[in-house]
């Protein structure tokens, strides 16, 4: 037994069924979605109305599941696993679905049906009309171009915005709430002097009819529960049927009353949020500890619930998550994150909005819970502030003894500290945290957006050839003269920051071009139910409408553009060892006939991650140069561009398409990932690390992501688990916003790779996520050894 | 004119004694960070060069000669082998091992750390050494020193108050045994031992746990039996460190014959009866 409660058989039953069953395409969300869409109804209608009946119509057709032993029910699917697809944003070729089917990592089971519905009905309903398709029709041929050579991504080609997170009110209301309230801001609008009222009024009738659906699935829901009762023979069971077919009834029409019917809202939410649309990372709870603890209290006091129903509550939650994989992704798209993980992440402490610990009763349940579960999803995390207590700190640090990478560590005062620059006020901060892998958002009042990954080693690279994309052939970049020419670094970080500045604008108004689309044509009036102050403003989640907004662009390989830049200083610049044309020449060979050069580069050049200032500081200045030509440029839906640091499995994909580079790197071997130094570069230990990483101010970040690797013998004893503890505080107390641990052995993970089918349960630690290693692709999975052998402990 | 000459000759000291402080150097083989089994917190550990014993475990062997010498370290790259020639022990001035430190401190602050003085035998170096302790004091740290033991009695009464911990190996007390496994007496080192004792130093005691050497109840009750005759609230801890096969590697590099192929790490449950001998002299 892990934690303080057994796992009950219920439990243990649901999470096989649901690590058992396979990942698989399901077609019922895009029939009923084309079904709607041609059925003639749809072109009559503005298009937040057209969202807002296509989402009822889903609702009111799709099938319902009540699995063996569930509390809580709703699934996505027609059943764990089965996976909805989204024509409307991107459309999978019957290639694509063989391709889905047939790939070796991260792979969809795809039935004749499903092929079938495909050719019959979707493609040819959807063939040339898709968003993705208008996206890349408006790109401008530079944006193209720079997307091809792999420059940046593109997250909303197959996705939609979301990557949100639900504050402490969705958890206070029900949906009848949410229409009484915009009933009053319908009767409050001024035709007289507003100019929007009229947008705002087809608003409102698309959120109106948004709530009218999501109340009218879960009475679906009822109905089919107790008819379940009805034929169920079993008396617990019945009773239990009976019991959660009353939860149906109340939630989420009105506020929950109890911890059962809080999870039971949060998750009819939930999956009305990734049915709606597709959103990129998928949807979370948040401040799951605080939203339910006056619940949890209140069900405890009356007698209603113990701990350990409590707990087995929050376990079939979790199962729920992990019945819902990320929805099918091809192309770069698949490169760039590829995983079944759709990054929900559950945050646990942090600060109240007062400023006070937020660590309670529930937190150290819910860390048992994590304990226990190790499942894929969802991800969790703790956030540390300085008035954390050291056995909340020391508790989840053993759990991350146990190696499959969870939870991570944040911290809170970095996150109040990153939130406020950015104007947000001082409780929105406090009630804030981070989702996805690592990204700081104001929980229930932000739309803060991933809009792609950027290359900045490639921009260096393109940088030494005048702008032109060896790769390609292209002409990528402008030409901003030869760099034989150059002989000073200052010139060189000159020239470098002038292409960093013509991506960084090219990604920012295809920025634009995105918003403008899922503004015009796929507004998400559910999604637009839950954050502030959508409903006030009468505007759309997807047009501007909440409190604050927020564009991200991620930044990719700081360790392996700060290498380049360090190795071009020592090696050309100020030791002379070797000249520009020696050195492009090299590079051009892939190092085939300059291997001693190449041994100098790797081994007697100064690295990153090793606490020395000769190479931090071109860390620091890359990082100010990103930051300078990104953060705080306007965006289309009034929100404010901002960048942050981390890679999901693009460092993999960006280091593809990136040839040879001056730190001894090979062409297309994997960038360094996150702001952790090059795998193998750091050898003065962890503190040394933390040092190097502190070189960039993460204050002026929305997250950054640092990876460390410790033995599992490191936390073998209470006292090496309060030495991990100190490092972390200290990280903190110096404005590192992330942290995180892979506790797995080399030789593990090397038996995992030559007998995977021995090791299908093994998860890992890969870059703000955990996932099987299995489903790790070749690359991914030779970096992942390398970084567990490195650990000189 | 006498009190002139007087002040001249003191200013002249004063002079000479800071040209002594700056120029003042010590060989050292390694410089760690974040090093944690070295006393409390989180620690920076400085290796000496130069060690009167030569154990046939040393996990160390390059920290044994009292020169600095050349080594060759063979990296790969793909395929392709390089050989660098490397020097194991530069010399270092006091105020170089303070700015490491000054890099580590806000982690030995947090964690309640330190910094550590082993090798190699720092009491090898006793005057750089107690110079190093004064300094790192002055900055406020908490100083260990890891020895073997093994050095003149009037070397342990210079660092003595200038240390807040020593970490002491005893590894065996039967001498014969001793000289055979590490060449030098183990009479010096249990005299030394029971010198600081009742000078009243902090003591965490150290044993090595070496198959074919101590690795067996009669060699560990021996040092129960010493120890426990001198138990004392000065000291802290009685640490078994088990041997592992780290310093096979190093051997090769440092051109010296590793005596210990072959022999298998010692099982935990071994070492878990061996410390439950100990855990039952340790005061409370």
């Amino acid at each position: 037994m892990r934690g303080r409660f057994e796992i009950t058989g219920r439990v243990r039953r649901l999470r096989e069924v649901s690590q058992q069953s396979l990942e698989r395409i399901s077609g019922e969300r895009a029939e009923l979605i084309t079904d709607f869409y041609s059925s003639g109804n749809a072109s009559l209608l503005s298009a937040p109305v057209l969202r807002a009946k296509a989402f009822y119509h889903l609702l009111a057709k799709k099938r319902l599941y009540i699995g063996d032993g569930e509390l809580i029910v709703g699934e996505r699917g027609p059943e764990p696993k089965a996976v909805s697809t989204y024509p409307e944003l991107s459309l999978h070729s019957p290639d694509d679905l063989d391709i889905l089917a047939s790939r070796p990592k991260v792979s969809f089971e795809v039935d004749d049906e499903v092929r079938r519905l495909y050719s019959e009905k979707i493609i040819p309903y959807w063939s040339g009309k898709t968003n993705r398709d208008r996206i890349m029709g408006l790109m401008s041929d530079e944006w193209h171009n720079a997307y091809r050579a792999g420059v940046f991504t593109e997250f909303q080609e197959q996705r939609a915005p979301g990557h949100t997170v639900i504050g402490a009110n969705m958890f206070r209301k029900g949906f009848l709430n949410l229409k009484d309230e915009i009933e009053q801001a319908e009767r409050r609008l001024d035709f007289g002097n507003d100019e929007a009222a009229f947008d705002k009024l087809e608003q409102y009738s698309a959120m109106k009819i948004a709530c009218d659906a999501i109340v009218m699935y879960a009475e679906r829901y009822a109905y089919a529960l107790e008819e379940a009762a009805n034929g169920c023979r079993d008396k617990k069971r019945r009773e239990e049927l009976r019991k959660m077919a009353a939860i149906c009834h109340r939630v989420p029409a009105h506020a929950p009353e109890t911890m059962h019917e809080a999870l039971q809202h949060y998750w009819f939410i939930h999956v009305g949020v990734i049915s709606e649309l597709n959103p990129w990372d998928s949807f979370s709870p948040g401040r799951l500890d605080q939203h339910l603890l006056p619940l949890f209290l209140n069900d405890i006091e009356k007698g209603l619930l113990t701990e350990a129903e409590a707990y087995e509550l929050l376990c079939c939650l979790w199962v729920k998550f992990n019945n819902h994989p990320a929805p099918p992704k091809i192309g770069v798209t698949a490169s760039e994150s590829s995983t079944y993980t759709d990054f929900t992440l559950i945050n646990l402490g942090g600060l109240t909005p007062d400023g006070d610990d937020a660590v309670n009763r529930l937190s150290y349940i819910i860390l048992d819970v994590i304990e226990e579960m190790r499942l894929l999803q969802p991800g969790s995390m703790v956030q540390i502030s300085s008035r954390t207590p050291k056995p909340f700190l020391h508790r989840a640090l053993e759990i991350v003894k146990s190696g499959f990478g969870q939870p991570s560590f944040f911290n809170s005062d970095a996150i109040v500290k990153e939130l406020l620059r950015q104007g947000k006020s001082i409780t929105d901060a406090r009630n804030g945290g981070a989702s996805g892998c690592v990204e700081t958002g104001a929980f229930g009042a932000e739309a803060y957006w991933l809009t792609g990954y950027f290359n900045l080693p490639k921009i260096l690279e393109l940088t030494l050839n005048n702008g032109f994309d060896r790769r390609t052939g292209m002409q990528v970049g402008p030409e901003t003269g030869r760099v034989s020419q150059i002989n000073s670094i200052d010139d060189l970080l000159a020239v470098f920051a002038e292409q960093v500045n013509y991506f960084a604008s090219l990604k920012l108004s295809g920025n634009n071009i995105v918003e403008g689309t899922f503004s015009a044509f796929l507004p998400v009036p559910f999604l637009s139910l839950l954050i502030d102050d959508c409903i006030v403003n009468g505007t759309d989640y997807n047009r501007g409408g909440a409190r604050y907004n927020s564009s991200y662009i991620q930044g990719v390989g700081l360790g392996t553009v700060t290498d380049m830049l360090t190795s071009i200083c020592y090696n050309l610049f100020d030791n002379k060892h070797y000249t520009w044309s020696e050195m492009l020449e090299a590079l051009e060979s892939d190092f085939s006939g300059f291997e001693e050069m190449q041994y100098n580069l790797i081994y007697n050049t100064p690295r990153y991650g090793n606490d020395n200032f000769y190479a931090d500081r071109f860390a620091s200045k890359t990082f100010r140069t990103f930051f300078d030509a990104v953060d705080g440029r306007k965006t289309l839906r009034g929100g404010t561009s901002r960048i942050n640091m981390l890679p999901t499995t693009c460092h993999v994909y960006f280091g593809s398409v990136l040839g040879a580079t001056p730190d001894g790197r090979r062409e297309g071997a994997p960038v360094s990932e996150g702001i952790s130094p090059v795998q193998g570069a750091d050898i003065e230990g962890p503190t040394a690390v933390l040092r190097s990483a502190l070189s960039i101010d993460h204050l002026l970040t929305g997250g950054t992501l640092l990876n460390q690797k410790f033995s599992p013998s490191f936390f073998a004893s209470e006292e090496s688990i309060g030495k991990l503890g100190d490092l972390i505080r200290t990280y903190f107390s110096m404005d590192g916003h992330h942290i995180q641990f892979n506790v797995v052995d080399g030789d593990t993970l090397r038996r995992a790779r030559a007998n995977p089918e021995q090791y299908r349960d093994l998860i890992v630690r890969v870059a703000g996520y955990s996932d099987y290693f299995r489903d790790l692709s070749d690359d991914l999975q030779e970096e992942i050894i390398r970084r567990t052998e490195h650990e000189g402990l | 004119m006498v009190i002139y000459q007087l002040a001249m000759l003191k200013g002249l000291y004063i002079i000479i004694f800071v040209f002594l402080l700056l120029t003042m150097r010590g060989l050292l083989f390694d410089i760690k960070r974040f090093t944690t089994e070295d006393g409390p917190g989180i620690r920076v550990t400085y290796f000496f060069k130069g060690c009167p014993m030569s154990c046939i475990w040393c996990h160390n062997p390059e920290g044994i000669g009292q020169e600095s010498m050349k080594v060759n370290r063979v990296e790969r790259v793909g395929s392709a082998r390089f050989t660098k020639s490397e020097v194991v022990g530069r010399e270092y001035d006091i105020e170089e091992l303070v700015d490491v430190a000054a890099r580590e401190r806000p982690f030995i602050e947090q964690s309640g750390g330190g910094v550590t003085f082993s090798g190699g035998e720092p009491l090898m170096q006793s005057e750089f050494l107690k110079r190093t302790l004064i300094r790192m004091r002055e900055e406020g740290y908490h100083t260990a020193v890891d020895t073997s033991g093994f050095a003149e009695r009037e070397h342990f009464m210079l660092i003595m108050p200038h240390t807040s911990l020593f970490l002491y190996d005893i590894k065996h007390i039967d001498d014969a045994r001793h000289r055979e496994f590490t060449g030098v007496t183990s009479k010096r080192v249990l005299e030394n031992f029971d010198f600081l004792v009742e000078g009243g130093a902090d003591i965490v005691v150290r044993i090595p746990v070496i198959p074919g050497f101590n690795d067996d109840e009669e060699s560990m009750k021996a040092v129960r039996d010493f120890l426990g005759d001198r138990m004392c609230d000065r000291i802290k801890g009685i640490d078994l460190l088990p041997y592992h096969r780290t310093g096979s590697g190093k051997y090769s590099l440092s051109g010296r014959e590793y005596l210990m192929e072959g022999k298998k790490p010692i099982a935990d449950s071994q070492i878990d009866a061996y410390r439950s001998l100990f855990s039952a002299i340790l005061l409370k």
